[in-house]
This record gives C-alpha cells, structure tokens and sequence, in this order.
C-alpha cells in the first residue's frame, strides 16, 4: 500500500487530498505512519518502527494499523498494491 | 525605475445580483479592479432595482437599468446608445445565460455603431451546447454525457420508466435542476421549474460520483487560455456553491481543453461534470459564461476577466501554465445600507 504522491500532510497533522478537495487531521501517530509510507517503506518496516517507539502488543498493533491504512484507502489517500497493478495495465 | 502605467478602460458588466443565487458581475468586476494591466472604471447594466451591484459604490462606478431580454434587440440597443453616448463603453460583458442570445445577435451592430466591442462565443457555440443539445454534443466532441430527453407535457412522465430509473434529475431549460426519486416528484420538479423557466424540461439520467466544476476560457481558436478546477464544499438549497477549493485535476483540464479545442469555444465558459469513482468524467452542463466563483481563479493566479478584455480588444494572451491548487472561496453575506434616495434615482431614473 502507498501513499498517493500527491497528498500533503502538516506537521500539526492536516492531510490535503488535491485531487478530490478532501481534507482530515489525524493525531501525532497517524502522521508518522503517513510520513513512513510516504518514505516508501513497506507494512513490516512501519510495524516495527511503531513497536520499537511505543509500549504496545504486535497483536493490538495489528489491529490498530489495519483499521488505519483502511481508513486511508477508503478517503482515497492511498492505493493498494492491486489498485496500482490495474493502473499499469 | 520605470513605472506602468494602467491604461484606462470603460467596461460595462451585467448580473450585478449578488444574491444567494448568484450572477457572475460582481465578481468579474473584482478581478477586472485587480487587473495589472487596466484602470477600469465600471459601468454596471442592471435589469432590477434590488440588485445589491447598483449600490456598491467602491466596485461599480454608475449604473443603468436595461431592458428585460424578453423586450427583444431593438429596445436593448436603443437603451445601449443612450448609455453609450454618456459612458463611452469600451468592453462590454454580459454574464447572464438568458440574455447572451441578444447581446450575440447585437455583435457587429454593437461594434460598428458605437465602438463597443464584446467576445462572446457564436450563436453555433452557444446553440449546440444547451441542455437540450448535451448528447450530440457529447459525441461530437468525445465526451461521455448523461442520456438525456427533452419533455413538453406532463403526460410524458409515466413513460420515462422505460428509458430510465429512478432518480433522475429534472432540468429547467436555462437554470434550475432537481433530483426526483418517484414519478410523483417528477411531476412536483416538472411543474416548479416550468413555471418558473418555460418548456421543454429536460430529463437526465442520474450519475452518481462528485461534482467537479471548471472555469475556462477559449480563444476562438481552439486554445484553452486559462483552466481552473473547482469542488463545492459548502452548497445552497439552490445548489448554489458557497465554498469551493481548486483541485489538481489533470484529467479534467483534459476534458476541458478537449471541449474548447474540438468547439474552437471563444470566451468565458464553465463545465459542470460528474466524476465517478473509477474516474470517469460525465458531462452534465455548459454554462457559456464565467460562473459566480470566477474570482476564486484570480485566487489561483490566472486573471480570466481580465484576459477576456484583452481578447475582446484583440489583444493577444498568453495561455496560463499553472494555477495555485488548493486555494479555497468562501462567500459571505452582507448588509449594505443604501439611503431611500439612491433607490428612488435607480427606480424613477433608471439610473444611478
């Protein structure tokens, strides 16, 4: 899953959708997952970046970071590998 | 250091109701007072006493009262000389939908006779894009375009079940559209608008997606001088937009270039479409004019009005490049407080 290139996101946590005129705020660990893929890393990288910074079970993570980047790919802030593919073709 | 002077300019504007549903003067006349290049001094053309652009005395110089578009082109151009005659128009725009048929048809009359010039699109251009018109235009230039069918009589609306499903979206000829889910609310919608607006109505399938609004203009030759995409954020009961952001939105400056290279579109323009969620753009209107929210490209770096004086004076423009994407407007309400004395001038004068 990727960011979408051209979504901007503040350091007080604004994302601007330019495509759709979309705009949300999420809190300080919404933006560092934002800004993590936005960097290109994968879903392995970002967990355990998030389970080294904070005291949390990979189990509630998971969770969490799913309910997330759903939340993400349902605003259309980001595109799933598969959304890409069909893109290409 | 050398200094520009702005070279002066009588321009007269119409739609000077800034009301909840707006005409496009008062904003056309914001972008024009900021223009780099001309000291304009504004002479607005008004058909009502109320319209709020009379009194606003910091954006419009003097108002005149002229014929109601029904009162035919003699009678506009009898009214025209004698402002003409006081005034000195140089340019003149007209911003309503209803009342372009005349000021076209005036054109050359306008120019040859009292040195006003105008750039509007063509009867042609005008003609083919009506509501009415939308699905040969659509194929003609390539655009996808909701199926669409004039009706004249009420008793046509029982039938629509066989050419479409409900909702569908009720259509006056020049303004007004409302979504109906039954055939009950279609006779409601029928009745509304064709009071107001006349016949036929048009009926038009429904599309769901998002709005997406653009102002252009066109060169008469093909070239998009100038594209602005635009979401509505806040909307009216009258589907009026109160708020709007400009979008980054290749694929429709796409359509839109499409669209004004293919009808080699001359003038102001804006494109109503439906974008759907895969992405597909519907065309649903073509308003020959700028729109209401036309300042908000001021906003985003391109000046259109401006441009359009240019192009009427036959001057060239240069196409803009880039806009500011994410640049919102927001309108406002406002109470002007207007002495009985000035609405006594525009009532019994027909002038202010």
């Amino acid at each position: 899953m990727k960011i979408k290139r051209n979504i901007a996101l503040s350091d007080s946590g604004f994302v601007f959708n330019p495509t759709t005129g979309d705009s949300f705020s999420t809190n300080p660990i919404g933006i560092e997952i934002i800004k993590l893929l936005k960097e290109g890393k994968n879903e392995d990288e970002v967990k355990k970046h998030l389970i080294k910074s904070y005291m949390t079970d990979e189990v509630t993570l998971e969770k969490d970071y799913y309910d997330f980047v759903n939340m993400l790919l349902k605003l259309q802030l980001a595109e799933g590998d598969e959304d890409k593919d069909e893109a290409k073709n | 250091m050398k200094i520009k002077t702005k070279r002066k300019i009588n321009v007269a504007v119409t739609g000077l109701n800034a009301i909840d549903s707006p005409g496009p003067g008062i904003p056309v006349i914001r972008a024009l007072k900021e223009s780099s290049e001309f000291d304009v001094h504004i002479i607005g053309l008004s058909y009502e006493t109320l319209e709020p652009g009379i009194y606003m005395h910091d954006l419009v110089d003097k108002t005149y009262q002229i014929p109601f578009p029904s009162a035919g082109i003699e009678s506009l151009l009898t009214r025209l000389g004698y402002i003409n005659a006081v005034e000195k128009i140089d340019v003149l725009i007209p911003n309503f939908d209803a009342e372009l048929f005349n000021f076209m048809k005036l054109t050359e009359r306008l120019e040859e006779e009292m040195g006003i010039k105008m750039f509007l699109p063509t009867i042609e251009q005008f003609e083919e894009r009506h509501k009415s018109n939308l699905a040969e235009f659509g194929k003609k230039y390539g655009i996808k375009v909701p199926h669409s069918k004039m009706i004249f009589n009420i008793s046509d609306i029982p039938s629509l079940r066989n050419e479409f499903t409900y909702p569908l979206v009720v259509k006056g000829k020049y303004y007004d559209a409302s979504v109906a889910y039954t055939p009950e609310q279609a006779v409601t919608c029928f009745n509304k608008i064709s009071t107001k607006w006349g016949l036929p109505i048009i009926i038009q399938e429904f599309v769901y997606g998002q709005e997406v609004n653009v102002t252009a203009i066109g060169d008469g030759k093909g070239n998009t001088l100038g594209a602005i995409p635009m979401r509505k954020q806040y909307i009216t009961d009258k589907g009026k937009a109160w708020a709007g952001i400009s979008l980054e939105d290749e694929k429709l400056i796409e359509v839109t270039e499409k669209v004004i290279k293919g009808s080699k579109w001359r003038g102001g323009m804006e494109m109503e479409m439906i974008k759907t969620r895969d992405d597909e753009y519907f065309l649903i209107e073509i308003n020959p004019r700028f729109p209401a929210w036309v300042y908000l490209a001021v906003g985003c770096g391109q000046n259109h009005p401006e441009a359009l004086i240019k192009m009427a004076l036959g001057e060239k423009v240069k196409p803009w490049k880039k806009y500011d994407i994410g640049k919102m407007f927001i309108r406002y309400s406002y109470d002007l407080i207007v002495g009985l004395e000035e609405f006594e001038k525009i009532s019994t004068l027909g002038e202010l």
